[in-house]
């Protein structure tokens, strides 16, 4: 219903707009992860001791200034941190939107909006699950579905792609990644009003293309050599 | 305080009427003066007169309201300005913002005397071009204000953050309008006036927002409250509710815009209207110079029955068009790109040399006409003339012609179809602004006190024919600059006792409204508005259009009068009167354009001169032109209105009572207009 | 042409609509969609039943008074008002589809005519330049670079219509606040009240019910003006600023 009131005392911080810059930030937070953890991984075709190396190295850097795993453990705060940012935003974000709009069309087109865009909420949702299993997999639980043993990372992984339905699940959230991200990195762009013109506003288009293919393929290529057995004991 | 200046002397004589064609259909009454405008030069008297008028004390204004009707730059311009002062300030719109006023539909731009180019332009130019331009038959007192004020009119909306045209070193830029020799106009790309309404419309929600206006949208006002022989208030109609409502105050402001659309097609907005000024005419106020209309030759044409309205092509496109017809009657449904130069007729240029396409709209509109009722028209009913751009695109390529008329271009394609590019638009003269409008004075109140009317709803200044880009000027020069000076020296006089719903004039004002309302909705009869509406704008383009004859004049009135009587017995408005009702709205509209319509022929038949927009065959030189009588009709026609004998509710207009005021000059020379 | 015309009819805002079925012969090609909508009101009319109500005012593309969803678009099938959406966009025997805006912040008041006074308020929370009439200075003294004076009116071309609001999945009005923002960013004059204006305007627009924008993008598709998505960008650059200064 419309309102016939003005605001009093509007704040900032209160805004749709401070949620949406809220978002863009911990959505930037997780695509440095991500192209982090992306970079890491691809060390597998190393094979298990440069990738364990590096698991190893993640835990050991900055010792003995940090306590081991510190740097770890600051990244886990900041990751979980802007997970319930993130997720709280959208949450409210779209609870916004569904009460924008109670009467639905019968009819409605969609113009202009890129696939993308209009699956932010699902593709959300699935990786927040995704995320869930992934690190029952890999961190919390360290489940190895072939039974093999978790305390190598290298293994665990092996044994994890060697395995044709969990790839493909991890194939799936990959591609729901790259969904979220197209949009998401031009989005975060956008929120934080760094395109204010055609130009810089194709810029930041390309840019979130080319993030997710990056991303989402790069992340691809593990679980695929994987199965095919190019990444192997 | 007495002001013991005195007028210089005056350069012509008061008009004595011998000629009496309109005999039978009035009465002559009483001759009126302005007795506003402080005597002395010209360029004092605005001075004077603002240093006359009584001060009100800051603390008092909270404790006086006024009512504005109309949101277009007049009305929206002085809400803001009262509010700002501290008056409360009751605003009333009939769309659902006040944003969407007509002056929003202006394309070409604001004239202001800055003289930024230095190209010799001064008030006094202004004031001179505007008199000249309306024929002589306008007040000299008001023109001359009108032109001082223009440059403020800039400034305040440059502060507003009004976008306008700019040149590369960062200055206001302006181009030349129709009929004037220096380049005065500001404009805002083709959007001249929705920039100028935004300013003014944002001006209006800042004081919103701060206490001091309160808006109504979606309200129609049917009837101004006259009590105790002053204007206290209004009755309006709730659009959405159905409500009708009674607001009172100390003034009242009638903005409402003009009545063009009593042509039904005209290039007004579907909702504009006569019925505030009109309801203020049946309570006494003057309606002045009704015939005065402005016919604008570049619309586009009629493309059939189902028409709702018509629409302007800014006039800026004779700069590079040029206009013609086939020489041969038979070439007329001819591809006109099929047709050789030798067969084309450029006729203006022709008979106009020296001015060619850009002579003023009137002369050129009724050019078109002539062409037309030769037989020599284009496009569907032959209703139609050629702008061609093929030599322009010649010269000056396709894309400076894009760049310049582009969006333009787009509309006119958008609209026929058609891609002017290719083929030559066509175009054709249409009804788009009414000189006219309610009596009002130097302070621009009405001869009801309390009753004040600004914009294009009053007649004030432009007399027989506006300059281009000359009604926003005047619209806002009204709003912020005159009106809220001058309607100081009513309120300073007030609070006014108080009225409430049990006074006499307002139980008679609201049961007058309730009975019209149920009235349209029990006729039950056959045919719709839009019909009736539809009948009344063809006999009004047919003999009150751009040329008008005694005979014509008469054959609408007696015409008019049958609609009307079918009008009030053969109406079919259906729904309900507690409910949003477009029928109803526009019945509304339509019972008053119908009396409008009548008193229109009746001042142009009195009116046996041409002037302005105003053409009489029965008064034209030798070769075609337009010839003034300023002998005999050197004077303002306002109106008075009589009810009937019968005195029944609504068929209800009488003979009229046509009060003179002379028009005397001191500071100008009344010159024939020539453009040859 | 002939067409089947679908269109949602409400007696008022409380009650209760649906969507009602016309055949419609005769219709022109050179017929406006309004003129169209005439057309079959007059018929309706001569038939008995009272005439669908919608807006419209200016009929020319600017007054942003007319607003009609067609066949799932906003303003109809081309990038203008839908005053001047023309018959020749459709086909012959074609079904045609009109519904209102559909926002809670624009209520439906009958058949097709939305409630749009939400927008007012939003411009009443600072979508203007504070200055009294008779207070400024020569026009001259405030010179504009040309691209951002041309920049400002672009922006300020917006005609308050709200086929973004109503094309956006979200329902939000970004493209309208944030079309304001920027024309009055643009200017000199516009800077002084610049925090304060994009903090009240956007907290209004919240508070009216619109939705919030993911930058989806289906409003400036939409929006007969062509109001570009930078806008948005802009107004959430203004509102970042704002909070960085302490509002
Ligand atoms: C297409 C077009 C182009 C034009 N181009 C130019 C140009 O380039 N330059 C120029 O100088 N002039 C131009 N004009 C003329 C100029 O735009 C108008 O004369 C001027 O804007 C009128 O302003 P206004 O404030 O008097 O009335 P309007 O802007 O018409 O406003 C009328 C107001 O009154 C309200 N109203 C009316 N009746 C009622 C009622 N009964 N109850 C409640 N409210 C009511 C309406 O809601 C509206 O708010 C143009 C006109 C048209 C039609
Ligand atoms: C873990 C990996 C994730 C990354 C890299 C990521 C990244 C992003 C980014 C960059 C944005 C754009 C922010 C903006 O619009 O300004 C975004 C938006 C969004 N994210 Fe995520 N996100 C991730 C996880 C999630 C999860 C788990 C959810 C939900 C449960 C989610 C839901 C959303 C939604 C709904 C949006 C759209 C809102 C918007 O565009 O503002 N995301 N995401
Ligand atoms: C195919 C893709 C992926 C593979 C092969 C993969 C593999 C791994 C592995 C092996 C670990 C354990 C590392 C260690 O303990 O040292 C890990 C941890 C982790 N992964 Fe992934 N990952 C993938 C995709 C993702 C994605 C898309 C996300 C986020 C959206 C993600 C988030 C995490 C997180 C949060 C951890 C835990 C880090 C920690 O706290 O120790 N991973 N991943
Ligand atoms: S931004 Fe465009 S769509 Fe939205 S209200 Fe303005 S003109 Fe209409
Ligand atoms: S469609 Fe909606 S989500 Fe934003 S970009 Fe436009 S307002
Ligand atoms: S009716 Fe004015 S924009 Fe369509």
């Amino acid at each position: 219903m419309a309102t016939d009131t003005l605001v009093k005392n509007a704040r900032a911080a209160r805004t749709t707009i401070a949620l949406k810059l809220a978002m863009a930030t911990s959505g930037l937070i997780f695509i440095g992860f991500v192209l982090m953890h992306m970079y890491g991984n691809l060390k597998a075709f190393g094979g298990r001791d440069a990738f364990n190396k590096y698991a190893e190295h993640l835990r050991t850097f900055g010792e003995p200034m940090l306590p081991h795993e510190g740097l770890l453990w600051v990244i886990r705060v900041v990751l979980l941190v802007a997970l319930v940012v993130h997720v709280a935003s959208a949450a409210q974000l779209a609870a916004r939107a569904s009460k924008s709009r109670p009467v639905k069309y019968e009819v409605k087109k969609n113009k202009h909006s890129s696939i993308s865009s209009r699956t932010m909420r699902w593709g959300g949702v699935a990786l927040l699950l995704f995320i869930v299993w992934h690190l029952i997999n890999f961190t919390i639980g360290k489940v190895n579905v072939s039974g093999g043993a978790t305390t190598d990372p290298f293994n665990l992984l092996v044994d994890s792609f060697d395995v044709w339905w969990l790839t493909l699940i991890y194939l799936l959230a990959m591609l729901a990644l790259g969904l979220h991200l197209h949009h998401g990195t031009w989005s975060a762009l956008q929120t934080l009003g760094l395109t204010n013109s055609a130009r810089s506003r194709k810029a930041a288009k390309t840019t979130g293309l080319i993030v997710a293919v990056v991303i989402a393929g790069g992340f691809m290529l593990v679980p695929l050599f994987t199965l095919f057995g190019v990444i192997s004991k | 305080m007495a002001n013991q200046k005195t007028n210089p002397p005056a350069t012509n004589q008061p008009a004595v009427q011998t000629s009496d064609d309109a005999k039978g259909f009035y009465t002559l009454g009483e001759k009126i003066e302005d007795t506003k405008a402080p005597a002395g030069p010209i360029d004092q008297r605005w001075t004077d007169r603002k240093f006359e008028a009584g001060l009100v004390n800051p603390a008092n204004r909270r404790k006086l309201s006024v009512i504005i009707v109309g949101t277009g730059l007049a009305g929206g311009a002085a809400a803001a300005t009262l509010g700002e002062a501290g008056y409360h300030v009751k605003s009333f719109c009939y769309q659902d913002s006040p944003r969407r006023a007509h002056s929003i539909a202006a394309q070409g731009g604001i004239n202001a005397a800055k003289n930024y180019k230095g190209d010799g332009d001064s008030v006094h130019r202004l004031f001179y071009d505007t008199v000249k331009g309306g024929d002589y038959r306008s007040r000299e007192s008001n023109v001359y204000r009108l032109a001082e004020v223009s440059p403020n009119i800039i400034d305040q909306c440059v502060a507003q953050g009004v976008p306008f045209a700019r040149e590369y070193g960062g200055l206001l830029d302006n181009r030349s309008f129709g009929g004037v020799q220096v380049s005065r106009t500001f404009y805002a790309r083709g959007q001249t006036g929705q920039q100028l309404l935004i300013g003014a419309y944002q001006a209006m929600e800042r004081q919103i927002a701060a206490g001091t206006v309160e808006e109504f949208t979606r309200h129609e006002m049917l009837e101004v409250i006259v009590a105790d022989g002053r204007a206290r208030g209004i009755v309006a109609r709730n659009l959405v509710t159905g409500e009708i409502e009674t607001h009172f105050a100390d003034a009242v402001v009638l903005a409402s815009g003009g009545y063009g659309n009593v042509f039904y097609l005209s290039t007004n907005a579907m909702g504009s209207n006569v019925t505030a000024a009109w309801r203020a005419h049946r309570k006494g106020a003057y309606m002045a110079n009704p015939c005065y209309t402005q016919i604008h030759p570049t619309c586009i044409p009629v493309s059939g029955d189902h028409q709702s309205k018509l629409t302007l092509m800014s006039e800026s496109l004779r700069n590079d068009g040029r206009i013609w017809v086939p020489k041969n009657k038979a070439d007329k449904d001819k591809d006109p790109r099929q047709i050789p130069e030798e067969d084309r007729d450029y006729y203006l240029e022709r008979i106009y040399p020296s001015f060619g396409n850009l002579v003023p709209r009137d002369i050129a509109s009724r050019a078109a006409k002539y062409q037309c009722d030769d037989g020599k028209g284009v496009g569907p009913g032959g209703l139609g003339v050629y702008l061609d751009f093929a030599d322009a695109i010649k010269r000056m390529g396709r894309d400076t012609v894009e760049e310049k008329y582009g969006n333009l271009f787009d509309m006119y394609a958008r609209i026929t179809g058609e891609d002017p590019y290719v083929t030559p638009m066509r175009i054709y003269p249409a009804v788009h602004y009414v000189m006219g409008g309610l009596w009002v004075d130097y302070d621009l109140q009405s001869n009801i006190p309390g009753l004040f009317v600004a914009g294009e709803a009053n007649f004030s200044d432009h007399g027989a024919n506006r300059l281009g880009a000359s009604a926003l000027m005047q619209g806002l020069a009204d709003g912020y600059f005159v009106l809220p000076n001058t309607i100081r020296d009513y309120l300073v006089h007030g609070p006014y006792d108080a009225i409430d719903e049990s006074h006499p004039a307002v139980v008679e004002a609201k049961n007058d409204v309730e009975a019209r309302v149920a009235k349209f909705l029990s006729i039950n009869g056959e045919r719709s508005v839009d019909s009736f509406h539809k009948e009344l704008g063809n006999i009004m383009w047919e003999y009150c259009g751009m040329e008008r004859t005694a005979e014509g004049l008469k054959k609408a009135i007696g015409l008019i009068r049958e609609l009307k009587k079918e009008f009030w017995s053969n109406l079919k408005v259906l729904g309900t009167a507690d409910s949003l009702n477009q029928s109803l709205e526009k019945a509304g509209r339509t019972a008053d354009f119908l009396e409008l319509g009548e008193l229109m022929c009746i001042d142009a038949l009195n009116r046996r001169e041409s002037c302005g927009g105003h053409f009489r065959a029965e008064s034209q030189t030798e070769d075609g032109e337009a010839l003034r009588h300023d002998d005999e009709f050197s004077y303002v026609a306002a109106w008075e209105f009589t009810p009937n004998e019968t005195g029944t509710n609504d068929p209800g207009m009488g003979t009229p009572v046509l009060h003179k005021e002379d028009l005397i000059y001191t500071a100008i020379e009344m010159k024939q207009r020539s453009y040859k | 042409m002939k067409l089947t015309l679908k269109i949602w009819r409400q007696a008022n805002q409380d009650a209760k609509g649906a969507m009602h079925t016309y055949e419609l012969d005769e219709v022109s090609e050179d017929m406006s969609f309004l003129e169209m909508l005439d057309v079959l009101n007059e018929k309706l009319n001569a038939d008995g039943e009272e005439p669908i109500a919608f807006d419209s005012d200016c009929r020319e593309g600017i007054c942003g008074m007319c607003s009609l969803m067609i066949n799932g678009e906003a303003h109809g099938p081309e990038v203008t008002t839908t005053c001047q959406l023309h018959m020749r966009s459709f086909n012959d025997g074609e079904t045609i589809t009109i519904e209102p805006w559909r926002a809670q912040a624009f209520p439906v008041i009958k058949d097709l005519v939305v409630d749009r006074s939400a927008f007012d308020r939003i411009i009443q929370m600072g979508g203007f330049i504070s200055v009294n009439t008779g207070a400024a200075p020569d026009a001259a003294t405030m010179p504009v670079p040309k691209d951002k004076a041309d920049r400002s009116f672009d922006m300020a071309t917006c005609i308050g219509c709200g086929a973004c609001v109503a094309a956006c999945p979200n329902g939000s009005a970004s493209l309208f606040l944030g079309a304001k923002i920027t024309h009055l960013g643009e200017l000199p004059q516009g800077q002084a009240e610049r925090n304060e204006r994009v903090v009240n305007m956007a907290a209004q627009h919240d508070h009216e019910h619109f939705g919030g924008c993911t930058n989806i993008g289906e409003c400036s598709a939409a929006c007969p003006k062509e109001i570009p998505l930078d806008v948005i960008s802009q107004l959430n650059k203004d509102l970042r600023t704002a909070m960085k200064q302490g509002r």
